[in-house]
């Protein structure tokens, strides 16, 4: 095994990566695949099972209308087409968390082929071609006991609840991406995290990758300069993110170093590991099962009405990129400035905001500032803080004109917060205004001016810029309800120099 | 037929018998090996019918579109469904090691 | 008590519901012969006789309290055990299964109990129903009524010969490749595979999945012909269950012993005939042809040239379907688990499990199975055996447009003796010769018993005659079977079982040893 490894930018001189996604994304039907089980996560152990999800002898899948339906969802929000009939087909091996020891997927004839995917990376447009997206049902959950680690290697023995056993799945897989380059790591996440957007605007999935609802197997191989293609490996259960970006950046490095050596890659299962970054070699693809695959008998063909595909098709939600699109020209926004809010939440808060009448720019910069803050504070998403966008445009309207400072306008926004009140009645109740009436801050710049004699020679002698003691006095005298401005032009005016 | 080539040989059903995770001694091996290659070169007539523009039937009755609508129905009592379990251990069901992962 | 055992179906039933005789007196008078006969014949495997009596009291009450019963209410059934059946032991007569008690029921068990059907226990089988003459079963062979020393078909063989010996008026078979058909044959009895898809799978421990259909047997075709309605119609539970109405059987049943049988057209298929039948099957077969034309029927032959095929095919699609069917026996949820100690992996625990746990039968036709789905083989073996299912389905499709059934033996051979064909694998597979066409192509198919054959064995055997209808169209194969019994009953005098021997406790221990 090599120790040092090539760095990122060597390999790129070298070598072309080539990448493959296969996605799976759990669906939030109500029932399972084939029965009528729970789906619910974080349920007692076995308690969500019956006789089809635990394969007892004798017991028949039927399938769930609505998995079909969501998967064509997911087909025609990713350009595919959708076939007019296809059959569910077994994947046989043994395996204890698959009651059955076979899986019901699709083979030859999935359900959605031939769409794409376009993502934007870096400010590039990047087409991802997708092959198909097929259902299957997924596998029981095991424990391993005995072993140091919990893993499955040294462990004792171990124990299986099949809850999960038969929930929908989809699996989107892609083409092959060439030409990522450097970017491949930054495309592959850009890409699932494309996906997991689509699917939730879908409502087909909760995509909790920490709960495994979406899970990506990543390919990766290299060209040489040159030469034909690379084998592929293919890294399983990578479960986060910033883990995909991580296991195809230490894939790169780790294949060039065997093809730098002289060596050659094995076409093989491998493990990513979240606390190293590294993966390992799990089982070798070349003595691969056969997974004698056979069209399920026990389900019959299904054959999607088009015209039930086209209600499907005009039924879709705006999807996400359309959606940012409009939203980028209704906020004025640059693609960075999308980027900043799509990553904080908050890009329908600014629109809604926009819409209940705060200036776009506003309505970015407060969400993205102190809501952000507040909301990152409290453990919350934005949109769960407690306050609306109207509230919100309220807020802005009462700075915009004049009668809150910045300053003012937080302890509004915190007293909404509290009471779930509206700002006006918040300013009003809390006596929160800007002072800008010069007559009642005179006596309070008066003060000020007699309390620090050796500021004010400075200022006398020519220094402007401390000025600030005085300001702070007056503002502390005014319980923060002046304005800072007015009160450092009117300070300057009493001394007679000019601001 | 002696002088016939074996449709299946000792090997190849050592390699059937792992994969359908069937334990099999020398001797039925031995026995196996025999008695497919007499079933295999019997069923292998199959061949013998130009069907190379045919459809195959994997369904008798055509029926398509068979679903069920996306409702909860009661699981099954938890001690009912450990109830058959050789071992159980935490409300699971208890397996012996795996020795690699699929 | 001796008389009750002697009737129909349909007759006990009506003396229940005229209250002659009650639920529990029929169910206790089968058990007691059961108690008498079966310790020479094994065919249960499980006898619930509380679970039976108590049945039986529950019809019995509900009778009383002046509720309508089903027309086969407090009438006892021996259910073969490949049917799950909720608290009563299930084992498919394997090893593996040995001690499982399933925590559901069958969708037909659950209508045959809403029907008031009292279920006295489970039958013996080949195990996983693969096999033809009950001797595959885990548990030890089932003998025929007929002769002790024969087999009683299989693999329904142990609800066969309960019938035939008079332990139950019906019972529950299941047919994947002849399975209900052959031995009522053998046995003297009526067996009728339904349409695939006209009675529920669920709850039917899978053998081949394509092919398997539960149906009845019975002493008499009417009979046959109420469980099945019991039995039959759609069920949500079973994707390829077909949602249709069940065709009016019973009443075909009694139309067709009326005995007239003027403008139906019968087909006689060339290819399920001639080399290789024993002669007396031939013989009796041709004598019911005759019978069918003296009916009023118009008969012609046909030919169905893929049903040559019909063999290889059926031995590579069902066993390639159980060799994935039986994957989920692993000895992990429940079953038999061997080999569980010291340091043994779950992959030793399972090979060592299912090596001990599947008699011979089920091994080897797991192996052909996997092998003819390998990714290497899959388009000579299982993809052409699918491809020969589409011609023996137009073949059928083509002889449908000429007639209306089809007939021909049931099965090549009377019953043979116990131990005579278990070492050659392939003389075992041609006894399912004349039943696999109608099994390949989903169409339903009945046998009725047709007369002694003499000639093949020192004591006369039963042989049957086969008719197959077309897709859903269950109702002529009672007709015409109707048809057939009336006439041949008329001609004889008795029922067919009456030419049975007699057995009784004493003699049925000399019968053979165990």
């Amino acid at each position: 095994m090599t120790t040092t490894l090539p760095t990122y930018e060597d390999v790129l001189t070298r070598y072309e990566p080539v990448l493959g996604l296969e996605t799976h994304v759990e669906l939030g039907t109500r029932s399972k695949m084939f029965c009528g089980c729970a789906t619910g996560f974080g349920a007692d152990p076995n308690t969500q099972v019956c006789p089809v999800c635990l394969g007892l002898p004798g017991s028949l899948p039927v399938v769930n209308a609505a998995a079909i339906e969501y998967a064509i969802r997911l087909g025609l929000a990713l350009n595919c087409s959708i076939a007019s009939w296809c059959r569910f087909s077994r994947k046989n091996y043994f395996y204890p968390d698959m009651p059955k020891n076979f899986q019901i997927s699709q083979y030859d004839e999935p359900l959605c082929t031939d769409g794409y995917l376009d993502i934007e990376v870096d400010g590039e447009a990047v087409r991802i071609g997708i092959e198909r997206v097929h259902l299957e049902e997924d596998t029981g959950k095991s424990t391993h006991v005995g072993g140091a680690t919990g893993r499955i290697h040294g462990a004792s023995h171990s124990l299986v609840d099949y809850n999960r056993a038969g929930i929908p799945l989809v699996e989107v897989v892609t083409r092959p991406i060439p030409g990522t380059g450097a970017l491949a790591p930054e495309v592959a996440h850009g890409y699932v995290t494309e996906l997991r957007e689509i699917c939730r605007t879908l409502g087909i999935s909760d995509v909790r990758m920490e709960q495994g609802s979406l899970r990506c197997d990543v390919n990766v191989s290299l060209n040489r300069s040159g030469a034909g293609w690379g084998t592929r490996t293919e890294t399983k259960n990578v479960n986060s993110l910033r883990s995909v970006q991580r296991a195809v950046r230490f894939e790169m490095s780790r294949q060039a170093g065997v093809l730098d050596a002289g060596g050659r890659i094995v076409q093989e299962t491998r493990h990513f590991h979240e606390d190293t970054g590294a993966t390992t070699s799990g089982r070798s693809k070349e003595e691969a099962t056969d997974y004698r695959y056979f069209p399920e008998p026990d389900l019959v063909p299904l054959a999607p009405d088009p015209a039930w595909v086209e209600q499907i098709r005009a039924a879709l939600p705006e999807l996400p990129a359309a959606r940012r699109a409009r939203l980028a020209e209704l906020l004025g926004a640059t693609p960075a400035e999308m980027r900043a809010m799509g990553n904080a939440g908050v890009v329908d808060l600014v629109a809604a905001t926009t819409a209940a009448g705060a200036p776009a720019g506003e309505a970015r910069k407060w969400w993205l500032a102190y809501l952000a803050q507040r909301a990152n504070a409290a453990g919350v998403e934005p949109a769960e803080l407690g306050i609306t966008p109207a509230q919100v445009a309220e807020v802005i309207a009462l700075v915009d004109d004049g009668t809150l400072s910045d300053a003012l306008a937080r302890q509004a926004i915190d007293g909404v917060l509290e009471t779930g009140r509206d700002p006006a009645e918040i300013v009003a109740e809390r006596g929160l205004r800007t002072v800008s009436d010069t007559g009642a801050l005179g006596a309070a710049v008066d003060e000020a001016i007699a309390a620090q004699p050796d500021v004010v020679a400075k200022i006398r002698g020519g220094k402007v810029q401390a000025v600030g003691p005085l300001v702070g006095a007056v503002m502390r005298a005014t319980g923060g309800q002046a304005d800072a401005a007015v009160v450092r032009a009117l300070v300057l005016q009493r001394l007679g120099v000019d601001s | 037929m002696p002088d016939a080539p074996s449709a299946i040989t000792r090997a190849e059903v050592a390699h059937l018998a792992r994969l359908a995770r069937l334990a099999v001694t020398d001797d039925e091996l031995d026995t196996l090996a025999g008695e497919l290659d007499v079933i295999l070169t019997s069923v292998a007539r199959v061949q013998q019918v130009a069907a190379a523009d045919i459809p195959p039937t994997s369904h008798a009755v055509p029926l398509t579109n068979v679903l069920r609508a996306d409702e909860v129905r009661p699981s099954l009592p938890r001690q009912a469904v450990l109830a058959g379990a050789p071992a159980a251990e935490e409300e699971r069901f208890r397996v012996p090691r795996i020795l690699d992962e699929e | 008590m001796d008389e009750l055992t002697r009737m129909t179906a349909v007759e006990l039933a009506g003396q229940i519901a005229a209250g002659q005789v009650s639920a529990a007196e029929v169910t206790q008078a089968h058990l007691d012969r059961i108690a008498a006969v079966d310790p020479a014949l094994h065919a249960f495997l499980h006898v619930d006789a509380d679970g039976a009596l108590a049945a039986a009291k529950t019809v019995d009450e509900r009778r009383a309290a002046g509720e309508r019963l089903g027309p086969l209410a407090g009438v006892p059934l021996a259910l073969k055990d490949v049917v799950v059946s909720k608290g009563l032991p299930t084992t498919c007569g394997s090893k593996i299964l040995e001690g499982w008690v399933p925590p559901y029921d069958a969708t037909i068990t659950r209508r045959m109990k809403d029907a008031g059907i009292i279920i006295l226990g489970k039958a013996n089988m080949d195990e996983f129903a693969m096999g033809s003459s009950t001797e595959n079963s885990a548990y030890g062979p089932t003998r025929n009524p007929w002769d002790l020393t024969r087999v009683p078909g299989g693999s329904s063989g142990g609800s066969s010969a309960a019938v035939a010996a008079f332990q139950a008026p019906l019972a529950i078979g299941t047919d994947t490749g002849g399975s209900i058909r052959q031995p009522a044959a053998v046995t003297g009895l009526v067996g009728h595979k339904p349409t695939y898809g006209g009675v529920s799978r669920y709850g039917l421990i899978a053998f081949s999945s394509s092919l398997d259909q539960a149906g009845p047997l019975a002493r008499t075709v009417l009979d046959a012909a109420l469980l099945h309605e019991v039995i039959g119609g759609h069920d949500p539970a079973d994707s390829t269950s077909i949602d249709a109405p069940v065709p009016a059987l019973a009443e075909a049943a009694r139309s067709g012993a009326a005995g007239d049988l003027s403008g139906l057209r019968v087909g006689v298929v060339r290819e399920l005939g001639g080399e290789g039948y024993q002669a007396g099957v031939l013989d009796s077969f041709r004598q019911a042809v005759a019978l069918l034309a003296e009916l009023g029927a118009e008969v012609v032959e046909v030919s169905c040239p893929h049903f040559d095929y019909a063999l290889p095919a059926y031995y590579l699609i069902a066993p390639s379907e159980c060799s994935s069917n039986l994957a989920r026996f692993d000895a992990m949820r429940y079953g038999l688990r061997l080999g569980d100690e010291d340091d043994a992996s779950l992959e030793e625990v399972m090979s060592r499990t299912r090596a001990a746990g599947f008699g011979p039968e089920v091994k080897r036709r797991i192996i052909l199975g996997t092998y003819a789905l390998s990714s290497g083989y899959y388009d000579a073996y299982y993809g052409q055996a699918q491809k020969v299912r589409t011609l023996i389905l137009r073949d059928f499709a083509a002889a449908y447009e000429r007639v209306d059934v089809l007939v021909s033996p049931t099965s090549p051979f009377v019953a043979f003796g116990i131990g005579e064909r278990v070492a050659d694998p392939m003389a075992m597979y041609v006894n399912d010769l004349c039943t696999l066409p109608a099994s390949l192509a989903g169409v339903p198919a009945i046998s009725v018993p047709c007369g002694l054959s003499a000639s093949d064995s020192p004591t006369p055997l039963p042989v049957g005659l086969q008719v197959m209808a077309p897709t859903l169209a269950d109702d002529r194969c009672y007709r015409v079977a109707a048809a057939v019994e009336a006439a041949l009953d008329a001609r004889r005098g008795h029922p067919f079982l009456a030419d049975a021997p007699a057995l009784t406790g004493a003699t049925a221990h000399t019968g053979a040893t165990r």
